[in-house]
């Protein structure tokens, strides 16, 4: 997809296709909702999305395409499992909350699950939306943090350290694991724990991860494949 | 006493969003989203301002009626500064898509305006300012738009409480002099066109003055003026009368701004003597 539409963000989407696909493959029922803080990743999203058959082949082939639904950010309407546009970094974890509370209110036992990146974290917003979460016990709502260290332009800890994240976050009234985000056994145990307050589960995550050249390179955060990238990176994702 | 009664009322349904505008407005937007009706208050410019993106990205652009009340808005906060100063409120709100703006003149207005912004399935921003009628004065019933004053002068068309303040000044003046004034309450036009009386009035009037506590950019104004052109309807004089802060180096009180930007009465009236 990102080849043939000659655009970038592959690194931050191959960090966190594993946990998408464990999401909407494992974890989310009926009225479940999912929301993409890192809406760069919408490619991974569009990916997942059809593989459980929400999205077809010819619906793929026009990603990023003229006169298509599936822009580089979630769109505002047309795909109903995607509810809100994202795409600016700081907004997901606050409409995760705003969804969980209302099926808390409505009396409703549907969950929600958020997916940020780790550079998102910089946004005051989504400190905002932590303390919120968090007074609120939103134990029906999950956020992963896809942690792939990688921001543009530089490591998240070179660029403004946070590190370890999770410690920071410790602080907060929360439940929080930090696994193998490219474990899907892990994921879905992560996942399937329940308790009584905002779960956490960081992804300890490789950027471009499958593809050797791209993994842990900055660079990927942005740049669109060559020809002799795309054949190198499909061969070597063939024989793993 | 401040909110305590509604958060009695509304039980658990009352969240204090605390010092977060940002989380405030994208959470009432997920709640929005599930069905649940949600109301957000802060004081003006911290409701609008502060968390544009928020507004724009997770309220407007999926037409999610969400309702924004901002507190104190044009000079509402007067001599508190220029923080509080909410002064680009509605035209700023009225270039993203699907939002409405609501105004209220008088005090009174409140229950209807509650009610017509609830009923819509669309975002609304209510600017809440400070009614100033006349002493004794009989507030008319609601309506988007509304003549407070009958004579022979030019037609005067205020926003929102400034209206109110212009009624008592307005009659002094012998009828034949007298300004047709005009409240405009529900913005923008296109959902709130002008009443067939109004035009009428202003197609055969000497002068059209424009009064509203908001800055020119953006402003009723300027969409007025644009409607005018687009419509080729000829109108004798426009004049603008409009906010100017922010360009102040002195505070006071939302009379003394008014004057500082020559909206307050005296100042209205001046410029209708010379036209």
């Amino acid at each position: 997809m990102h080849f043939e539409a000659g655009v970038g963000h592959i690194g931050g989407n191959l960090s966190a296709l594993d946990a998408m696909l464990v999401v909407f493959h494992d974890y989310l029922q009926g009225d479940d909702k999912f929301i993409l803080s890192k809406g760069h990743s919408a490619g991974a999203l569009y990916t997942a999305l059809w593989s459980v058959g929400r999205l077809s082949d010819d619906d793929l082939k026009t990603f990023h395409q003229d006169n298509t639904l599936l822009a580089g950010h979630p769109p505002i309407s047309g795909i109903a499992d995607i509810p809100f546009a994202t795409g600016s970094l700081g907004h997901g974890l606050s409409l995760a909350s705003g969804t969980a509370l209302a099926f808390r209110l409505k009396g409703s036992a549907s969950k929600v699950v958020c997916l940020t990146s780790d550079g998102e974290w910089q946004e005051g917003s989504t400190w905002e939306a932590l303390i919120f979460a968090s007074h609120h016990r939103l134990a029906n709502l999950t956020v992963l943090i896809d942690h792939n260290n990688l921001q543009g332009f530089g490591s998240t800890a070179d660029v403004a350290s946070m590190s370890p994240l999770w410690e920071r976050l410790r602080g907060f009234d929360v439940d929080l694991q930090v696994i193998d985000g490219h474990d899907t056994d892990a994921i879905q145990t992560a996942l399937a724990v329940t308790g009584e307050r905002l779960k956490i589960v960081i992804l300890k995550t490789v950027k471009g991860h499958g593809v050797r050249f791209m993994e842990n390179r900055m660079e990927w955060h942005y740049l669109p494949l060559s020809e002799a990238q795309f054949a190198q990176a499909t061969q070597e994702i063939e024989l793993a | 006493m401040a909110l305590e009664a509604l958060q009695a009322r509304l039980g658990s349904r009352f969240i204090n969003a605390g010092v977060a505008e940002q989380n405030m407005v994208s959470v009432a937007a997920g709640l929005a989203r599930q069905g649940l009706e949600a109301w957000i208050y802060s004081i003006a410019p911290f409701c609008y301002a502060r968390p544009f993106e928020q507004i724009r990205n997770d309220i407007c652009f999926h037409n999610l009626p969400v309702k924004l009340i901002g507190n104190g808005g044009g000079y509402g906060y007067g001599v508190m500064g220029p923080t509080h100063h909410a002064i680009e409120d509605y035209g700023v709100m009225l270039a993203l898509p699907h939002m409405r703006a609501y105004v209220p003149v008088f005090d009174e207005d409140m229950a209807a305006v509650i009610a017509r912004a609830g009923a819509g399935q669309h975002p609304a921003y209510i600017r809440m300012g400070r009614g100033e009628p006349p002493k004794g004065y009989a507030v008319p019933d609601y309506a988007p738009w509304r003549q407070l004053t009958s004579g022979g002068g030019p037609v005067v068309i205020a926003v929102g409480p400034l209206a109110g303040t212009y009624i008592g000044e307005f009659n002094t003046l012998p009828a034949s002099r007298r300004p047709k004034l005009w409240a405009v309450t529900e913005l923008p036009l296109e959902h709130n066109p002008l009443p067939a009386q109004l035009l009428s009035q202003i197609s055969q009037s000497t002068a059209l003055h424009v009064a509203e506590e908001h800055v020119r950019r953006g402003s009723f104004g300027a969409e007025l003026a644009l409607h005018f052109l687009e419509s080729g309807m000829a109108v004798n004089r426009f004049h603008h009368h409009h906010a100017r802060a922010h360009h102040f180096e002195r505070y006071g009180s939302q009379g003394f701004l008014r004057k500082s930007s020559a909206l307050d009465p005296a100042s209205v009236m001046a410029a209708l003597q010379n036209n």
